[in-house]
Formats: C-alpha cells, sequence, structure tokens
C-alpha cells in the first residue's frame, strides 16, 4: 500500500534504533517525543552493554551462557525464545554500534575493551567510559538525524502521546498527541504504532529514572487494551545518593574497593559519622554476612539496607532513610586512582567530599522488568522468527512495544549491562516486522474516516478541557504525586508483605480518586506543564495497582520480587541422611512452586481497576533450577537437584 | 557534611518570568523553605506545588525544561546567579556560599523564550545536521566490526562525543547572537521550520559544532565525509565568526577542549582553503 506510515513513540535506544532501520528498510517514520531525543533517559545508562566476543570465547564463552546467565539471573521468568534470538544478536549490535561510532574503551591493540557484570563469569560488556548510554544514544541520534536531513523520518519532539486510536475492528490506526507549547491537540494517522516510551519509575516518586518516566504513555495503551505483563517485577539498586529531587546511583565499585556500610548503634545519633567510635558503629553487613561482608550480592544488600532503616528505625537521619557508606579510612590517593569519576559525582551533587565524610546512600528504584506484554513467533531453532509481524505487537493488533516499556526480555530481575542490549534487539528486530505488518494490515490509515481521527481527538479534548476548567481549591497534584510515591516505595519494593500490599491498594485507590479532584495552578493554554503533569499523574494509577496487585497475588519470592512470608527455607538437619531427605523435600517444594508460580502475570485494564491472569512461560530450551544463594545446606540441595534431573533425563531419553 | 546548624528556615528566588513567546518579561519572588541538599531542581519542584509568591499572590507554577538530573542530558540549562549553567548541579548551599543573596534565575538569553525558563533550542541539532555529524554507513547489516581504534584516538575523541548540545557555550559567546523568527499567520509549521533553518544556517553555528566537526572528521570512517563539514565551517556563520573570545570552553560543563577543537578546525580550514584554490 503506498504512503504507509509507523508512528514511533519514544526516542531513547529502542524507539531510535526502530526508526533507522524503518528508515533504511524504505519505510517513512514520524518519531515523537515529550524531549529532544538526545536528552532521553536512556543517556543515564553507565556501565556497558554485553555480548559475548572474542576475548571471552577464547576463555570459553559462548552465546547459549550468555542466554543461560540471562535466563537465571531472571529467575526463570523470560520466555527463552527472545532472550536466545536476543543474545545470539549481541555481538552483531556490538558490531553495529562500534561501525557507527561509538567511542568505546579499547584494548592496547585497538580493539573493544571489557568488563566484568554481576551474574556472569565472564568479561561480556563493552563500555565507553562511564556513559555507555549516552554514547549509544548519540549514535543512534545522529543516525536518525541523518534519515531526518533525508526526508525519510520526521521527528515531531516536545509531543505528548495520549493515546491509540482503535479502528472499528479494534486495530491500532494512529494516535493522539499533544505539543508542549501550544497545547495543540492533534490525531496522527499511522498504519503502525510503537511505543518505546521506557520505564515508570516515577510512580514510585523518587527513584533513578529521568524525569519523563512517568509511564503515561504506557499506562494511556494500557487503558485503551494492551495488556501488561510481570507488573510486580521492579528492580531496586542497593546504593543510590538521596536527594531532594531524584535518587542518584552510586556505583557497586565503591564497595568493591573496600567500602563499609554502618549505622551508629544509637538511633539518629547527632554526633559528625568520624567522631562516632568503632564500638558505636553498626557494621550490618559484615556482622550478618561475615562471609561476604559488604559485597553481599545485590538484592541481599538491597533487603538489608531497606530493613535497617525501616524496620529497625537505624536510619542515619530522623527525617529520612539512609546508611552510611564509609570509604574515609582508604587512602586518598588510592580513592583518586580507582574510584576519582564516581566520587566525582557524589561530591557534584552532595557538596560534600566522600574522601573526607562517609556517603549517605540507599536503595532505589532502577529499572521496570515488567511492561507492555508483547508476542513473538518461535523459529524452528528455538529462536524467533525474524520479520514476523508478531513480534513485539501488544494485544492491540498494529500496536507495537520495545525496549524497557516491554515486558519480555529481563524475567524476575534484570542483569547488569544488558537493559542497552535490549532496547537496541528490540527496536531493529520490530522494523522488519512491521514491514510485514504494513503488508497485510487489514485497512491503511489513509483511508480511514476522518470522523475517527477527530472523534479520538475530540475525545482527548474534553479531558484537557475539563481539566483545566476544574474549580479552585482542589487537590494539588504535586502532593497527591508524593503520596503515592510514598506508598508505592513503602510497600512494593524492596521487602513485601500481603498486609502491607493490601493496605498500599486501598490508599493508591483513595489517592486515584483525589487525583481526579485535581485544581490547576495554571490554566494557560500556553506550554502549561501542570496540565501535562497531572493528566501524567492521572495515568500513573493504573500502573500502581498492576504493580500492587501482582504483587499481593504472587505469594511467592522470585527475583526482584521478594516475600520474606513466602521465602524457601535453609536445611535445618544436622545428620547426613536426615539432610538429604530434607533436601528431598525442599526440592519437591521448589517443583511444586515451578508448577504453581512460574507464569506471567498478565494484567488487563477493567476501567477502574485491573484484572489479573497468568501465562505459561516458554521454558523449552533450559530447564528452570533453584537458585541458591546463600542458603544453609544450598550444596546438598544442588545434589539432590541434579541426580533430579539426570534422572528425568534418562526417562525422557528412554521414552523417546 | 553540610553543616545545617546555620542555614535559614527559608530563603528568597527571583525568577525572571515571561508568559509566551515576545511577551515582555517580569521578576517574581518566591519564599522556599529550606531543606538540605537541595539543588536548583528541587527549588523549582517546590515553587511549582506551592504556586505562590513571596507575597501570597496565587500564581501558575514557573515553567523550566529537566529530565536526567545527572548532568548527561543537557536539558536544564539556565542562568543561575548571572551564570550559565545545569540547574541539577546547581546546589542551593554552595550558591548560598558564593552570595548572601537570594537566589536568581534567568532564561538562556541567546535562544527563544518559550516560556519562563524553558527556551526553544532547536537551532542547535540544525547546526549538527548542517555539519553532518553521523558516520555514514553502507547498511545497518551485520558486516563485521567497524575500524580497529588506538587507546590514543579513543582517548581523544572520547571528551568530544560527551557533548550533549546544552548550550553553555554558546550562551557564554560573544559572537553567537540570538535568533528569533514569528511564524506567520497563513504559515504552516513546515514552511515555518524551512525558514528558520536557512536563517539559522547563516548564522554563526557555535563552538559545539565546530567539536563536533572534529570528532568525526577524527573518526577512520566519518572522516570520509570531511571535506564536506571543513566546507560547511568555511560557509557564512561558519569558524571565521568565532573571536576566540574562550569563553564556551570556561563554561562547558563536561570540559570538553572546545578551543583545542576550534584551533584544530581553523587549520584544517586553511588547508582545506589553500587545497581547493589550487584544486
Amino acid at each position: 500500500m503506498p504512503n504507509q506510515k509507523v508512528m514511533i513513540i519514544g526516542g531513547g535506544l529502542a524507539g531510535l534504533a526502530a526508526a533507522m532501520k524503518l528508515a533504511e528498510l524504505g519505510v517513512d517514520v514520524d518519531l515523537m517525543s515529550l524531549t529532544p531525543v538526545k536528552r532521553s533517559h536512556s543517556v543515564c545508562a553507565q556501565g556497558g552493554i554485553n555480548s559475548v566476543n572474542k576475548q571471552t570465547r577464547l576463555a570459553g564463552d559462548n552465546e547459549w551462557k550468555h542466554f543461560d546467565d540471562t535466563v537465571y539471573g531472571g529467575d526463570f521468568l523470560n520466555h527463552q525464545p527472545p532472550v536466545k534470538e536476543m543474545t545470539e544478536w549481541a555481538p552483531r549490535i556490538i558490531d553495529l554500534m562500534d561501525r557507527l561510532g561509538v567511542t568505546f574503551n579499547r584494548t592496547t591493540e585497538g580493539f573493544l575493551d571489557h568488563r566484568r557484570f554481576g551474574g556472569t563469569l565472564y568479561k561480556r560488556t563493552a563500555f565507553a567510559g562511564a556513559t555507555t548510554g549516552q554514547q549509544l544514544l548519540y549514535v543512534l541520534d545522529e543516525q536518525v538525524r541523518r534519515w531526518q536531513s533525508q526526508g525519510r523520518v520526521k521527528v515531531y519532539e516536545s509531543w505528548d502521546y495520549l493515546g491509540p486510536i482503535l479502528a472499528d475492528d479494534g486495530t491500532c490506526c494512529g494516535c493522539v498527541a499533544q505539543d508542549l507549547a501550544t497545547m495543540e491537540i492533534r490525531s496522527f494517522s499511522a498504519d503502525a504504532v510503537v511505543v518505546a516510551s521506557g520505564g515508570c519509575g516515577l510512580i514510585f516518586g523518587r527513584s533513578t529514572m529521568s524525569m519523563v518516566c512517568t509511564g503515561s504513555a504506557v499506562s494511556r495503551s494500557f487503558q485503551m487494551g494492551a495488556d501488561y505483563g510481570n507488573g510486580e517485577f521492579i528492580q531496586v539498586h542497593p546504593t543510590a545518593i538521596p536527594g531532594a529531587d531524584k535518587l542518584r546511583l552510586m556505583s557497586e565499585s565503591a564497595r568493591g574497593e573496600g567500602g563499609r556500610v554502618w549505622v551508629p548503634s544509637t538511633p539518629q545519633d547527632s554526633r559528625t559519622p568520624r567522631s562516632i567510635p568503632e564500638a558505636e558503629r553498626y557494621y550490618f553487613l559484615e556482622d550478618r554476612y561475615p562471609e561476604y561482608g559488604n559485597l553481599v550480592p545485590r538484592d541481599i544488600a538491597t533487603r538489608e539496607i531497606f530493613n535497617i532503616c525501616v524496620n529497625e528505625g537505624l536510619s542515619v537521619e530522623q527525617g529520612r532513610q539512609c546508611v552510611f557508606l564509609d570509604l574515609t579510612h582508604i587512602e586518598r590517593s588510592e580513592l583518586d586512582r580507582k574510584l576519582g569519576g564516581i566520587l566525582e559525582i557524589y561530591e557534584k551533587f552532595q557538596g560534600v567530599d566522600p574522601r573526607d565524610h562517609p556517603m549517605k546512600i540507599f536503595p532505589a528504584v532502577h529499572y521496570s522488568m515488567g511492561g507492555l506484554w508483547v508476542d513473538y513467533q518461535k523459529s524452528g531453532s528455538g529462536g524467533l522468527q525474524w520479520g514476523s509481524p508478531q513480534n513485539q505487537t501488544t494485544k492491540i493488533p498494529g500496536l507495537y512495544a520495545i525496549g524497557e516499556c516491554d515486558y519480555q526480555y529481563h524475567g524476575a530481575n534484570r542483569l547488569g549491562a544488558n537493559s542497552l542490549l535490549s532496547c537496541i534487539f528490540s527496536g531493529l528486530l520490530v522494523a522488519p516486522s512491521l514491514v510485514e505488518w504494513l503488508k497485510i494490515v487489514p485497512k491503511a490509515a489513509a483511508d480511514q474516516p476522518s470522523s475517527l481521527y477527530e472523534a479520538a481527538r475530540q475525545e482527548r479534548q474534553v479531558r484537557h478541557d475539563k481539566l483545566l476548567n476544574r474549580p479552585s481549591g482542589g487537590e494539588n497534584p504535586y502532593l497527591i504525586h508524593e503520596e503515592l510515591g510514598d506508598v508505592l516505595t513503602k510497600s512494593a519494593t524492596v521487602v513485601r508483605r500481603n498486609p502491607q500490599l493490601e493496605e498500599g491498594i486501598d490508599k493508591v485507590l483513595e489517592l486515584k480518586d483525589r487525583a481526579a479532584a485535581c485544581s490547576l495552578s495554571d490554566t494557560g493554554n500556553w506550554t502549561n506543564q501542570n496540565v501535562v503533569f497531572t493528566k501524567a499523574l492521572q495515568d500513573m494509577f493504573p500502573l500502581a495497582l498492576t504493580v500492587l496487585r501482582g504483587a499481593l497475588a504472587r505469594d511467592e519470592c522470585r527475583g526482584a520480587h521478594f516475600k520474606p512470608d513466602f521465602a524457601m527455607p535453609s536445611l535445618k538437619c544436622e545428620e547426613p541422611g536426615e539432610r538429604i531427605r530434607e533436601a528431598e523435600a525442599w526440592c519437591d517444594r521448589f517443583e511444586g512452586n515451578v508448577d504453581k508460580w512460574l507464569k506471567s502475570t498478565i494484567a488487563t485494564w477493567q476501567g477502574d481497576d485491573v484484572e489479573l491472569s497468568y501465562e505459561e512461560v516458554d521454558t523449552s530450551l533450559i530447564v528452570p533450577r533453584p537458585r541458591l544463594y546463600g542458603l544453609v545446606g544450598a550444596d546438598v540441595i544442588e545434589e539432590v537437584w541434579k541426580e533430579r534431573v539426570a534422572k528425568r533425563t534418562d526417562v525422557e531419553a528412554t521414552t523417546a | 557534611m553540610a553543616d545545617t546548624s546555620s542555614k535559614p528556615d527559608h530563603f528568597e528566588v527571583r525568577v525572571l518570568r515571561q508568559d509566551g513567546p515576545q511577551a515582555s518579561s517580569y521578576w517574581e519572588r518566591h519564599r522556599v523553605r529550606y531543606e538540605p541538599d537541595m539543588n536548583v531542581i528541587s527549588v523549582l519542584q517546590r515553587i511549582a506545588s506551592q504556586s505562590q509568591t513571596v507575597d501570597g499572590k496565587e500564581v501558575s507554577p514557573v515553567a523550566w525544561e529537566c529530565n536526567c538530573l545527572e548532568e548527561v542530558c543537557g536539558a536544564c540549562t539556565m542562568v543561575v546567579n548571572g551564570r550559565v549553567r545545569q540547574a541539577c548541579t546547581a546546589l542551593v548551599d554552595r550558591l548560598m556560599a558564593e552570595q548572601e543573596s537570594d537566589i536568581e534565575l534567568q532564561p538562556m538569553s541567546k535562544f527563544p523564550v518559550q516560556r519562563d525558563l524553558v527556551v526553544e533550542r532547536r537551532r542547535m541539532f540544525r547546526g549538527l545536521e548542517k555539519s553532518k555529524a553521523w558516520v555514514t554507513v553502507d547498511t545497518y547489516g551485520p558486516m563485521g566490526a567497524g575500524p580497529r581504534i588506538s587507546q590514543t584516538e579513543q582517548e581523544n575523541n572520547y571528551p568530544l562525543s560527551q557533548c550533549m548540545s546544552c548550550g553553555c557555550c554558546l550562551e557564554a559567546c560573544p559572537q553567537y547572537t540570538k535568533v528569533e523568527l514569528v511564524q506567520g499567520d497563513s504559515e504552516s509549521d513546515d514552511a515555518f521550520a524551512e525558514r528558520q533553518d536557512s536563517t539559522f544556517d547563516g548564522e554563526f553555528v557555535g563552538a559545539h559544532a565546530i567539536s563536533q566537526v572534529m570528532l568525526f572528521n577524527g573518526h577512520p570512517i566519518a572522516k570520509n565525509d570531511a571535506n564536506e563539514r571543513l566546507d560547511s565551517l568555511m560557509a557564512p556563520g561558519g569558524i571565521q565568526v568565532c573571536g576566540n573570545a574562550q569563553n564556551c570552553v570556561a563554561v562547558c560543563p563536561k570540559e570538553i577542549p572546545l578551543t583545542t577543537s576550534i584551533a584544530r578546525a581553523g587549520r584544517a580550514t586553511t588547508v582545506r582553503a589553500i587545497t581547493k584554490f589550487f584544486g
């Protein structure tokens, strides 16, 4: 069909990768973004991007191992075919980024340099200084600008997506959006719409995410019928710098170089930290995990820091939760040499030199593993069928989702340096799939009646005008946002308990009603950030409910979702025979839990609340196995488990 | 550790406001409750939430632009106490230590004001387009690795690739002057954008774009387009406009060696001019 067009919502890594690939395939692209695309949240990624590479291959690495690390890290909640395809493509993606001019760090010989990240034994992570995300985003931005100069891509910067437009048969045929300067609301026709709008950290109030990460574009698609998958899986990073405006990451390497985490034994001790004697300091990680000390795995560090402040009341400060991350016992010259870059970040934003004063840190919401439910088509080899119009499509035909806002690649927990990979991969994957979709689209957007577009526009205009005309004296949207953030942070981040989640849901429902009664302090129609924010706030509630209801229903521990009341226990018996029997029982329970809970949570919007259902996870390639880190008796359980798997494999071989 | 004992309960902020493009500007005073670890972004968040001046007058929230709040996105550039910088790294404690009086916020003066502290910086991105700041590749298909690059080359190029198009260098530049056009009543968005672009192209492109030309002309593949980029710098609005005031390098939040890039570009364009003359 002639004059077909694809609309992409969001200009981060995923959106830009899709735009440039579509342009190369000869498709006209409109790209819409809240900010100039060069300012997208992808710039915040520091660490790097994973792929198998020549050096790791020499050490015995291969694509299958990267695949295995990713699904093991994700606690097997990721569908395996998309992950397999992604890890196979990873080396090619790094090559492409290299060709596009990313200033990756180099080895002496001029090859790409790599570092090691969590969850793997291999140095798979390519990096560009401490700004890998920024560097990747810039080369994609440059490529899209190149296509823009040729007229293939048209960029609408400073536009707010208000939702998809659905034809009579339910197919997406465009979207409604608002110009953030003129406040004009306009309908855009498109033969496919791709949501690439990133995570939803702002529903937690403050997080490590950028200010545009409200989740509004996702929520507006969700409310129009696109399902949401695994909403309860939110990654919380153990060490962030609390700020009045946002929480900024403090790299794990601070602990790697000898940093010690502690709180004063006296709650909110008013003395300066360095004048508190050793005997009156509580080094709680070293005390509770003598073997690993401050370098316990990320999720454990996160839980302990959270627990000491929230449940034990030992936060360093009265009105704010934080613990000390102390480097002051290390020589200045050594700190400068090993940690210079990250210490400068702390100094820049806190105005305090961490070489002289212990840093104050606290865990922070960091990444949404969940997102819009998307489909895929499996290939004969267990990967993906490249070019299938099913890949990355949401429940709404013609509406696609890619990047952090899809739910597909990271399961229950994301591996460090896999996010940049999944963003670029899903962007490149969706392009040929869209080309095929354009061939079979039931009716060209250009042939849809103009009344359809006008009605959709009108609906959004009415919502906008109603908000502007609300009587004064009502609720303050900024204060409601703070309250929402407090409720979610308290009930649905690090440690989750059902009574707290139930209470959280009640509060969120109450806040949802109050948010509907907001009054605006700006009723004008020019660059009105007040009304844009209020709409984004109101659209946070469907996602907040998705997170809370998903977390309440899931009575188990999996990846980032930690419910102590349902944790798998350590072994208690000392006698070897007893211990083996106990391990057998443990494995029985584990298998029972896999049967019951190794399922994707699917949320559907019902107009005023969410409804949950569950979907089988494709684990056809790697059999799910228990993660035993830090558990007493792990060695015995592992032995018993291996015997079981071996026995099962024998049986399968005989019956086959 | 910031000593909070001597801090005031409240402090005042003067904001230069403007209701829309070409509207006249006016000062407004706000009072904000002091909290530890505040930066100018959190001050503006409190002002938005209060929507009330120091005299108790109800006003619309001050509009401003921001995103990452980590000084990597370039969005929140404004003039804080007379100095152009990113609002996210402008810490209240530091500002108070530097000067006793109130905090003063103004929009950048070299770009058209959209509203209050929000300015329109599209001209910067047009500058990148004009300079062909990209690597031209045959295909996005799998063609193997890129060229080998030495550690020295990477170390030279990495600082330049950190430019976040924030505009500080342009605000500080005496040769970079504001271009503000008004869309005609019957002029379409596309026609207006085209008219803007052609006007921008004749005006000074600025240090940020000159530095990007040097970044790409130093890349083994991108340098295939080196002459086109140098030609763009020799056209009206190019490097000859630079008056060598060296303000740009002093205000760059990423400490990019902008004047080194300008000097290198100056030599390269001279060589290019001579070659063209004799070519």
